[in-house]
């Protein structure tokens, strides 16, 4: 009994921190409509700036700020690195596709992430404990420590805090009614942007507060963006976007759901330890799933009204143009050759390039065509990765079968992901796709049991030479390229794309919209799989990062820098990349900083995406 | 007070406006009447900032305001209240009015919620109910009202009497000749002449993206061949 009540009021502490980190993000949704993936990061930079206020430059205690002074200071200067943030990037993009803010974002992360590294260091920091609150309260006959109990009444003033800013203040009222309908507040004389900077900065300096509370609790460490991010976008998905209440209610059904799993054993199932206590995200996955099928925009949100006025312009495809097609034969009788020519590197290289051929493909396939912007197409590559690696391990499957079961463990991946993704659409079903990709990437972190976490699979190597490993990855790019193409122009293409330009439209001329994306949605991560299983005999070891969000984005990349609209754009964009990427991690220990700075350029370069623009420049030249 | 000349306004690649100008005069009450779909709303649109307006000048208190900010020219004293009504569900009566709060300004009527409510009986009695739990009628008075806390010198009425009751229509003509009476310019979009002929002065017609008549609201009512041609009357 005692036990349980403890790990209630854990719950509680934790749905604190995680409230204070997704409430803002979700404010900050609800009026700019920008997902920002860097709230994480601010989370991050909050936490190591408060350590180096109260600890880092050796002063005796807490130093002149004090320990609360410092967390607070730490997170007014984050709010304000937020606000800059917001007017030299964030302010130029509003009217970009989601995806473009949400890779600009994520271009944010990269950079931080490097100049984390570069200022504090790899090491875990320990941050100092709270001046008087040490010690630990009894609750009947356990120790519970008093700085959790603050962090459990933090929650709830910060909720009555903010519901007093937003329904006693003017500012509040404002930005309430531009969560609801910017347009309109615009014509009625209040300038947005002030409103979107006010906001960002509230939203930022929360996120950066939480992670400042967090010192007494744990270390801080380079990897605290990301594993927040994940559940503050599960949180906000399910508390409804936009929705403070929503925010806290989801935190602490979530962090409930996460105590309380601590407490169940470990269990068999046909001689694998399945440990609950350890899978952290599950809970959370759980919850959402639920809450998504009852109530798809959160427990607390709202269906999105009045988005935008202006039509937005939707990628098309195009049938190939001949001179494209002669050029597709022509590289592939050079590939044929390439064996004659490069050496073993340059194979390697090629290889390479030619597994994330597929990769993009698929993931063009449900973009392009399909219409649903996948921000966790990782999660298909990782599990066909996966899948591959633990037929080896587990069952001495032979490489033949491995590159089955790969394809085949991401396509049931796809299609359980997929029936919850179709039932949304745009910036929402692009969340969720990164919710289940994280919630892969848990999971084969996790569950060591079976996976090795961190350590990975190792010695899956493939049963031909490298040659011929170059000549089978050939024949998947080719194949699997050609599948796809097939795929958009069959009937199942056109009723795909006339779901994607008009769901009304096709539902009248008897398409099931839902059941058509749905279908996409396996194809695409059954291809993606494919590309996973190959990439795991590639590398001859199957890690957590497969499934992790970086390797998304880089299969995004490569999409938005060939165009949406072409069919041979992810395979250009694939090649243009893995190339760049290729270079850019041999000659620079920084390559995640000018990665972030080349994505954040590219996106301000082409705020209407490269496929829009390309679309603008053609518009000529076909007359219309 | 409001002078618009040559304007073009495209939604993607669809030319929408061509060539449309109209002006209003300091306290005239100014009609655009068209069919559905004719470019009343688009036009309307297009000098609230809310659509660009890809050529043609839009001057207002001999000021030009094509490609100003939407908030920049609502600050100028420039009102607009959408067709669809847009009331914030979630915000109460008095929220409502508070999002449209401006200071006050020269030769124009200040308004206060108490003024307001006095033009609007209604809402004095609903002050704290949410938006989106007020009848259509209720709603299109709060847009009005919320427009006018901004103190401005003429207002953009979009089509103010659609999918209300007769009596409503009615009583929406008076509130629109009280404000005439308080020296506010409007420019108002319908379809519905017989309530043009109640309140405004002048008419344009516009058909698909085009200004096609325009003269005293007497010689329209006057000349039946165009209405006939026009309107669906
Ligand atoms: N957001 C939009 N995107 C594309 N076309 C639009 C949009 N809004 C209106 N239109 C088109 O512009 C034309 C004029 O519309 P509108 O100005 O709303 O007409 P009215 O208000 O006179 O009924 C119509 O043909 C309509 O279909
Ligand atoms: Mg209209």
């Amino acid at each position: 009994m005692s036990a349980l009540v403890v790990q209630f009021l854990n719950g509680l502490a934790s749905a604190s921190a995680l409230f204070l980190v997704a409430c803002g993000l979700s404010i900050i949704f609800g009026v700019s409509r920008i997902v920002n993936f860097a709230h994480g990061s601010f989370y991050m930079l909050g936490a190591y700036l408060a350590w180096t206020l109260t600890r880092g430059l050796g002063w005796v205690g807490y130093g002149p700020l004090g320990f609360w002074g410092g967390i607070l200071i730490a997170a007014l200067i984050v709010g304000l690195i937020g606000v800059l943030i917001e007017l030299v990037l964030l302010r130029r993009i509003y009217q970009a596709p989601e995806l473009f803010q949400l890779l600009a974002t994520f271009g944010v992360v990269l950079v931080v992430q490097d100049l984390a590294m570069a200022i504090w260091g790899a090491q875990d920091l320990l941050g100092p404990r709270a001046p008087g609150l040490r010690g630990a309260f009894d609750v009947m006959g356990q120790r519970f420590p008093e700085y959790e109990m603050l962090l459990i009444l933090i929650g709830p003033i910060v909720l009555g805090l903010l519901w007093l800013l937003f329904n006693r203040t003017r500012w509040g009222t404002l930005v309430r009614a531009a969560t609801a309908d910017r347009e309109m507040v615009a014509a009625l004389g209040v300038d947005q942007r002030k409103l979107f900077t006010s906001v960002f900065f509230v939203g930022t300096f929360l996120a950066a507060l939480g992670g400042g509370l967090q010192l007494p609790r744990e270390p801080v460490q380079l990897h605290m963006d990301m594993a927040i991010i994940a559940d503050a976008f599960v949180v906000v998905v399910v508390g409804g976007m936009g929705s403070v209440g929503g925010a806290y209610l989801a935190a602490l059904l979530i962090a409930q759901l996460q105590a309380f799993m601590l407490l169940v054993p470990d269990f068999e199932i046909a001689g694998l330890t399945i440990s609950i206590a350890r899978m952290t995200l599950i809970p959370s996955f759980l919850v959402m799933a639920v809450v998504l099928i009852l109530r798809p925009y959160g427990l607390l949100g709202k269906a999105p009204s009045h988005a935008r006025t202006q039509a937005s312009v939707e990628p098309v495809v195009r049938a190939t143009p001949p001179i494209l097609a002669k050029l597709g034969f022509a590289s592939v009788a050079a590939m044929i050759l390439l064996p004659l020519i490069a050496d073993e590197y340059g194979l390697m290289v090629a290889t390479e390039i030619l597994i994330f051929v597929l990769m993009a493909a698929s993931l063009h396939f449900m973009m392009g065509p399909g219409g649903m912007a996948s921000f966790g197409h990782a999660a298909y590559f990782g599990l066909g990765a996966y899948g591959a690696a633990l037929a080896a391990k587990h069952f001495n499957a032979p490489m033949e079968a491995g590159l089955v079961a790969g394809p085949v463990l991401a396509a049931l991946g796809g299609i359980l992901f997929g029936w919850f993704c179709v039932r949304l659409s745009g910036v929402y079903l692009a969340m969720l796709t990164l919710a289940f990709a994280q919630i892969v990437w848990s999971i084969a972190f996790q569950w060591v049991a079976v996976t090795g976490g961190d350590n990975g699979v190792l010695g899956v190597w493939p049963s031909i030479g490298k040659t011929g490993f170059f000549y089978l990855s050939l024949a998947f790019a080719v194949i699997g390229v050609l599948l796809l193409r097939r795929a958009i122009y069959s009937p199942f293409g056109y009723a795909l794309r006339g779901a994607r330009d008009s769901a009304l439209r096709a539902d009248a001329i008897g398409i099931d919209v839902k059941r058509v994306q749905w279908a996409a949605f396996a194809i695409a991560a059954s291809f993606a799989g494919s590309a996973g299983a190959l990439f795991a005999y590639f590398k001859g070891s199957v890690f957590p990062t497969y499934a992790a969000i970086p390797k998304s984005v880089d299969a995004l990349m490569m999409v938005l820098l060939g165009g949406v609209q072409t069919i041979s754009g992810p395979l250009v964009g694939a090649i243009v990349y893995m190339g760049l990427h290729e270079q850019l991690v041999r000659v620079t220990e920084l390559w995640r900083l000018v990665l972030g700075i080349a994505i954040i350029a590219l996106v301000l370069a082409f705020p209407q995406g490269i496929a829009g623009f390309a679309a603008k420049r053609f518009a000529k030249e076909d007359g219309a | 007070m409001l002078r618009v000349d040559g304007l073009h306004t495209y939604y993607g690649r669809a030319h929408i406006l061509a060539d449309v100008s109209l002006d209003a005069a300091k306290g005239e009450i100014v009609v655009l009447l068209g069919r559905n779909g004719a470019g009343k709303s688009t036009t309307l649109k297009s000098i609230m900032g809310l659509v660009p307006a890809a050529q043609g000048s839009i001057r207002f208190l001999d000021r030009e305001i094509a490609g100003l900010p939407s908030h920049e020219i609502a600050r100028m004293g420039l009102g607009y209240v959408p067709e669809d009504r847009r009331v914030f569900a979630e915000l109460t009566v008095m929220e409502n009015l508070d999002v449209g709060r401006q200071g006050p300004r020269d030769a124009a009527p200040a308004w206060t919620p108490e003024k307001l409510f006095e033009i609007f009986p209604n809402l004095a009695e609903m002050r704290n109910r949410p938006g989106g739990r007020m009848s259509g009628g209720e709603q299109q008075m709060l847009t009005i009202a919320r427009t006018l806390m901004g103190n401005p010198r003429a207002i953009l009425l979009d089509e103010p009497s659609e999918g209300l009751a007769p009596v409503i229509v009615e009583q929406m003509a008076r509130t629109i000749q009280a404000l005439k009476a308080q020296g506010l310019t409007i420019v108002l979009s319908e379809q519905n002449l017989h309530f043009a002929l109640l309140v405004a002065d002048r008419a344009y017609i516009i058909e698909k993206g085009r200004i096609r008549y325009s003269g005293t609201m007497a010689a329209l009512a006057a000349d039946e061949a165009i209405r006939l041609q026009y309107l669906s009357v």
